[in-house]
Formats: C-alpha cells, sequence, structure tokens
C-alpha cells in the first residue's frame, strides 16, 4: 500500500538511491524532450515552440488520473501524501517574480542542470543565479520574514477549498489541455511561417 | 510545405507527448514510493546553506531562515531532493550523450543580442528566480507540477501565475530569444 516509504514498505536507507534514479529518469525525459535549450523553453512565450506547454499538460493529467486511478483501487493513500502547502500571497509574489526570471534566464532549476550537463554555459551562470537569489533571500529573510508566513491555509487541495471531488478537476484539466494542444499548435503553424530557426 | 526536421542541423527530440506521458508516469512512481513529488530548486537551498555553515557557521545557526536547515549530525546535502537533482544532472547528460548534444560549452541566445548580454540576463534571471522559489515554495518542477499534479491549491496558483506572468511580460524581453 503506497506511498511506500512513508508506510515503512521501503525502508529509508533506500530512499537516496531511489532518488538518484527518479532524478536521472527525469533528467533524461528533460533533455530529451528539448527541455536543455532555452530557447525552446521560452518558445511557448513567442509562439514558436510549444513543447513545455505540450509536455507540461500532458504530464500534469496523466499524474492526476494515475493518482486518482492509484487511490481508486487502494494501491495508495492519497490521505497520505505530501501536499504542498499554500501561503497565498507570498506565493503569487513569488510566482510573479519567478515569471520573470523564467523569461529572462530562459530556465527553471531543473531543467537548467540538464543544459550545464549538455555544456550550457547559460544555465551554468543561471545556476549561479539560483544560488546568490536564494543566498540574498536568506540574508534578507527578516525583513520580510511575516510576509512568508502570510496567507496560509494550510496544506489544502483543491477539493479542500471547493469542495468538488479531485475527479472532477482531472477532467476538467484534460479538457483544458486536450483544447490548448489544438490551439497551440495553430498557432505555432502561423508563428513559424515568419521565421526559420524554431527548434534549437 | 512542412521541413522534414531531421536533417543535420536540428537536434532530434522525442515526440512531447511521449515525453509527457512518461513524465506524469515518473510523478505517479515518485508520489507512489515517496509520497512526494519531483523537485528541483530544494537543492540549490541545500547547497546555500552547506557554504554558508562551511564558511560562517555562527551566522547560519543565527539566520532566521536557514537555521531551519542546519545542525544535526549530518550535511544539508544529504537529502533527497539533492540527490534526486544530481540525478537530474546525469540524466540530461546521459539524453545528451545520447542524442549527440553534448558539445563543446556554449551560450545559446538570440542572435540579436551579444553573449555578455545573454549571460547578465541568465544570471539576473537566476537570481530572480532564486528568490521567487523561495517565496514560492518550490519552482516549475515541485510546486507547479508536482503541486498540481497532487491537487495543492499552492501548486496550481504557482503554475497558473508563474506562466501567466511570463506571458504577460515575454514582450519586453523578446529580443533576447528571437
Amino acid at each position: 500500500m503506497g506511498p511506500l516509504i512513508p508506510n515503512g514498505v521501503i525502508t529509508g536507507d533506500w530512499d537516496f538511491v531511489i532518488a538518484l534514479i527518479i532524478g536521472i529518469i527525469f533528467g533524461f525525459l528533460l533533455e530529451s524532450s528539448g527541455f536543455s535549450s532555452s530557447r525552446n523553453i521560452v518558445g511557448v512565450f513567442y509562439g514558436y515552440n510549444f513543447v513545455v506547454l505540450r509536455v507540461f499538460f500532458t504530464a500534469v493529467i496523466v499524474a492526476m488520473v494515475g493518482l486518482l486511478y492509484f487511490d481508486y483501487f487502494g494501491w495508495l493513500d492519497l490521505d497520505k501524501i505530501f501536499i504542498l502547502p499554500t501561503y497565498l500571497t507570498p506565493m503569487i509574489v513569488g510566482s510573479v517574480i519567478m515569471g520573470f526570471g523564467f523569461v529572462l534566464g530562459g530556465f527553471c532549476p531543473g531543467t537548467s542542470y540538464t543544459a550545464i550537463a549538455i555544456g550550457k554555459l547559460d544555465a551554468l551562470v543561471f545556476t549561479v543565479g539560483l544560488f546568490i537569489g536564494i543566498f540574498i533571500f536568506s540574508e534578507t529573510f527578516p525583513l520580510f520574514q511575516d510576509f512568508y508566513y502570510s496567507g496560509y491555509l494550510g496544506n489544502v487541495t483543491l477539493t479542500d477549498v471547493t469542495g468538488i471531488p479531485a475527479a472532477w478537476f482531472a477532467f476538467a484539466f484534460t479538457i483544458i489541455a486536450l483544447a490548448s494542444f489544438w490551439i497551440t499548435m495553430v498557432i505555432e503553424k502561423r508563428v513559424r511561417k515568419n521565421i526559420t530557426e524554431y527548434k534549437f | 510545405m512542412e521541413i522534414n526536421n531531421r536533417d543535420n542541423n536540428r537536434p532530434h527530440y522525442i515526440n512531447p507527448y511521449l515525453g509527457g506521458v512518461l513524465l506524469g508516469l515518473l510523478v505517479i512512481i515518485t508520489v507512489y514510493i515517496t509520497g512526494r513529488g519531483l523537485g528541483a530548486s530544494g537543492a540549490v537551498k541545500s547547497a546555500v546553506v552547506t557554504t554558508a555553515e562551511a564558511i560562517t557557521p555562527a551566522h547560519a545557526e543565527s539566520n532566521p531562515y536557514m537555521s531551519k536547515f542546519t545542525g544535526g549530525d549530518h550535511s544539508p546535502m544529504y537529502n533527497w531532493l539533492v540527490f534526486e537533482s544530481l540525478g537530474i544532472f546525469f540524466g540530461g547528460l546521459l539524453s545528451g550523450i545520447l542524442f549527440g548534444r553534448l558539445k563543446k560549452i556554449r551560450i545559446e541566445k538570440s542572435p540579436k543580442i551579444t553573449n555578455k548580454t545573454r549571460l547578465i540576463a541568465a544570471l539576473t534571471g537566476g537570481i530572480l528566480f532564486g528568490i521567487g522559489s523561495q517565496f514560492g515554495r518550490g519552482c516549475s518542477s515541485g510546486a507547479a507540477l508536482s503541486g498540481s499534479s497532487t491537487f495543492s491549491l499552492g501548486g496550481v496558483i504557482v503554475m497558473l501565475v508563474l506562466f501567466g506572468t511570463g506571458y504577460a511580460i515575454a514582450w519586453m524581453f523578446k529580443k533576447l530569444w528571437i
């Protein structure tokens, strides 16, 4: 019965081996999908390459549906898994800042690791920036400590907040994803008519 | 007419929907085994804390943010996300070798800007992303992807606002890319 490690089915000693293996698969999927290129990644914002949207939305709907099935079959206890806590205002502010960082840097942490692996110097500089940014955050933390902890709603799920069962969210998200796949295909074709290079 | 992308100049990537399905399956497996999703920014945070502890241990201990992760009988680097992130690096390396993308050190940018501009943007972007990820309790992998997959309200908020902001401001930095 999952989750295996918290339930003691797999002992904690295997923790880091499993982490490494999962990471390797993750990195392989990211790189082989084209996420080791900053120009591919930002293509989602300019319409010439929607790989980010395709991979991301597909992954989310597969994971959502899969987790629900695992719970339905009794393989996984969804009440025992970690739900990212919600701190409403700081998360919104943080996401805005990350949005700027994303467009300026062309990477996010995970993708930058894979790009470093294949020799991209801009990815290395980005990761150095991550380090500096987190350091700056730590040093200035006392200034906004209260803000950082504000807007706490708990480890709430969409269901906790709306009362709507998770399956409906999975369904709605799937419809949105499928619609976006079709729309972005149309947009991409149109944008690519005007440029010669769109896959890097 | 659609040009076949598999000529010598264009890199070969796997079908993004296939990548997405496999990534979704990976999230399921990860949650099933560990009870948590994937992540990435946490490893850099561990590196920051470890470095601070090594250079100025007293200061790290007294820092209200870092002190949450210092102390104990093992290094802050001895944690799940650090090993997972190491794996991400090696997985990327493996894929790069397999698909012939492991080449000499290079900088990727629009031809309209200089290398220096790109690197300054990368550094600035990284700094901003680093700061933002702490407020956001994660990055696109941990908060947006894994959070949304597990139906976390915070995860969905991060996903929508992160990408929404990107769309809203991308026009300002278009020259960096195309």
